[in-house]
């Protein structure tokens, strides 16, 4: 860390650092909108300014975290006292969630500067996004995780559909109508939850679910409409049917942010649902529940494989790929023992950053030279080298070639699966890694060993051999390379990390 | 049998809403109605909150010289779905926004036709 973080996290109480990350996003949302009465175009800086800031307020947040020993920060708004006031958690699990929220957020703004969308609607919504995001991450309490998960939603639906086609918007409206229905279930089970406790911070719900005994009908009611409205969210099969439409019709940029942090914080979600509130007990005294949840979540990681397979529309395949990676992290959640929760987690950092850069890398060649098809990345690496070298290495991140952080998450997930004694899920990892490298080879063996002369969207000469075509800045480069080497170095460095959040790891399983 | 079904009447009333809502959701192939489908089901979720807040005989739980002695109503829930109702209010304008947007760039509401007219585009 540096030392002017170092000072900040000396001095300032960390809970107040938790509280500025949410609040910070939300309170600048505004200012675009207000510069628009004025006809002065300060969207961009604005955001970047705010951005900048709450990255370095999430460092500082993190450095303060690791110093303490149970990688606990609790921090109640307002004074008021829980379980009756609204409390923010960070932990080992929020914190990296939040770390990549805010780096991402932060890159990805960097993109859009140069490809749009522009306009100072799209900032006050693309930082009000980010500001629901993190209060996901870092709220403790399940009705002011709903709220949040709203925010994230109505900002996510206007973004989708701020693209200048009538197709974004169509697909923006699917996107709800869902998403709605997803939130309105947990709402209801948010409900029966109250209902069965009297009470909504998670911390108090764990202990007083445990009272009410986890044989209550309303207690497995309430966890089977938080699971079920998670998970439409999340974009699980065969509740996934909004999310190809709205990666694919999204503008580029739009379409990097909401795959790699809207899902991700929804998966999030689920497993602190799962893991905080319900805990490891529940799923052991209910065998068959955690059962069903995690051949549900299965059938997912085989399903979105499958349908990727069979798409020629790149940026689909990179959709349906991730209804995959998430049905694979919300299953290391509900094994929940230690290794397959790490394992899940890491998977969750590692496909947030892999996914969202691999649509910044699919709107470059779309950019570029007008590639939307499989078919038309033939011989683009000996065109766009650097671009294409990034975008090779993060999709076999996806795969999960080692030694990427996509190796080592589904290395741990596949031991947890096999120590607990669900070796069909441990199958079908294998069996859907193979799926998973049958459509990434497909795809980089056109980009590398197809000739670019057999291309007639690069015959015309799009683009020289050393600037990667045109439309394409440095800015972008360097987001794509950052995020190809995090996707590289996050595997090797898995054992650190893991000693980094072992006390909340403990704690949760 | 019946009997159960008549004392919670509330909840019974909370699943018939949200079945219905859920339905025209998924059935209906107008925009609009879709809309509605949405809003109804929503509504089936604030029904269920305040109804459970309700004590029989339970007066509102006020502070002061308004309050009533005895039983109270439970005034969280009542406050959530405030909240709730805010959320689904600014969802609708959203949709209805989108469903403009749609309309003008395809001219129809139906959802077979604007599958079909989106297929015929490049």
């Amino acid at each position: 860390m540096n030392p002017e973080s170092a000072a900040l996290a000396t001095t300032v109480d960390p809970g107040h650092l938790t509280l500025l990350i949410v609040v910070l996003p939300i309170l600048v949302s505004v200012i675009p909108l207000i510069a628009s009465l004025r006809d002065v175009s300060a969207g961009w800086v604005t955001a970047a300014a705010a951005l900048a800031v709450n990255l370095a307020l999430t460092v500082a947040l993190a450095a303060s975290l690791f110093l303490t020993g149970d990688r606990l920060i609790r921090y109640e708004i307002g004074g008021i006292p829980v379980p009756h006031g609204i409390e923010l958690v960070a932990d080992g699990l929020s914190i990296l969630v939040v770390l990549l929220v805010s780096l991402v957020a932060f890159t990805v703004l960097i993109y859009t500067r140069t490809q749009g969308p522009r306009g100072n609607a799209f900032y006050s919504a693309y930082l009000l996004l980010t500001g629901g995001l993190l209060g996901v991450s870092l709220t403790g309490d399940l009705f002011n995780l709903y709220v949040f998960l709203e925010i994230t939603g109505l900002a996510a639906y206007a973004l989708v559909a701020s693209g200048d086609t009538g197709r974004g918007a169509y697909a923006a409206l699917k996107y709800m109508l869902v998403g709605t229905v997803g939130a309105s279930l947990y709402l209801i089970g948010v409900g029966y939850a109250f209902l069965a406790t009297g009470t909504l911070n998670m911390a108090d719900l764990e202990r007083q679910l445990s009272a009410v005994g986890y044989g209550d009908p309303l207690v497995i009611t309430a966890f089977a409409f938080l699971v079920m409205g998670l998970a439409v969210k999340a974009a699980l099969y065969p509740v996934h049917t909004w999310q190809p439409d709205a990666y694919s019709s999204a503008p580029t940029g739009v379409a990097a942010y909401v795959s790699a942090l809207v899902s991700t914080v929804a998966v999030y979600a689920l497993a602190r649902v799962v893991l905080s509130v319900y805990t490891v007990d529940f799923l052991d005294h209910h065998g068959d529940l955690q059962a069903l949840v995690i051949y549900f979540a299965a059938v997912s990681i085989v399903a979105g494989s499958v349908l990727a397979v069979y798409q020629s529309d790149v940026k689909r395949m990179l959709a349906y790929s991730s209804v995959s990676q998430f049905g694979l992290i919300v299953a290391a959640f509900a094994i929940a023992n230690p290794n397959a929760v790490y394992g899940g987690l890491l998977q969750l950092i590692g496909h947030g950053v892999a996914k969202g850069a691999l649509f910044v890398g699919a709107g470059v060649f779309a950019v570029a030279y007008g590639a939307r098809k499989v078919e038309d990345y033939e011989g683009i690496a000996h065109r766009s080298p650097y671009a294409a070298a990034a975008f090779a290495v993060l999709a076999f991140t996806l795969v999960g070639a080692p030694p990427t952080v996509g190796f080592m998450g589904k290395w741990y997930v596949g031991v947890g699966a096999v120590e607990s004694g669900f070796l069909a899920v441990a199958a079908v990892i294998f069996f859907s890694t193979l799926l998973t490298l049958a459509y990434v080879v497909r795809l980089v063996d056109r980009m590398y060993f197809g000739r670019p002369t057999r291309n007639p969207l690069l015959a015309d000469g799009g683009g020289d051999d050393a600037g990667d075509g045109q439309g394409v800045t440095h800015g972008i480069l360097v987001v794509l390379a950052v995020a190809a080497v995090v996707g590289f170095l996050m595997g090797p460095f898995a054992s650190e990390i893991q000693a980094l959040v072992q006390p909340t790891m403990e704690a949760l399983t | 049998m019946i009997e159960e079904f008549i004392a919670r009447h509330y909840h019974v009333a909370f699943i018939v809403v949200l079945a219905i809502g859920l339905y025209m959701l998924i059935e209906s192939g107008n925009l609009v109605k879709k809309v509605i489908g949405l809003n109804i089901f929503q509504m089936s979720v604030f029904l269920f909150f305040t109804t459970a807040a309700y004590v029989e005989g339970g007066g509102p739980a006020l502070v002061g010289p308004e309050s009533v002695p005895g039983e109270h109503s439970n005034p969280l829930p009542h406050v959530l779905i405030l909240t709730a109702i805010v959320v689904g209010v600014s969802l609708t304008s959203l949709a209805l926004a989108l469903v403009v947007r749609v309309y003008r760039e395809y001219g129809t509401l139906d959802e077979d036709r604007l599958e079909e007219v989106m297929a015929g585009e490049p």
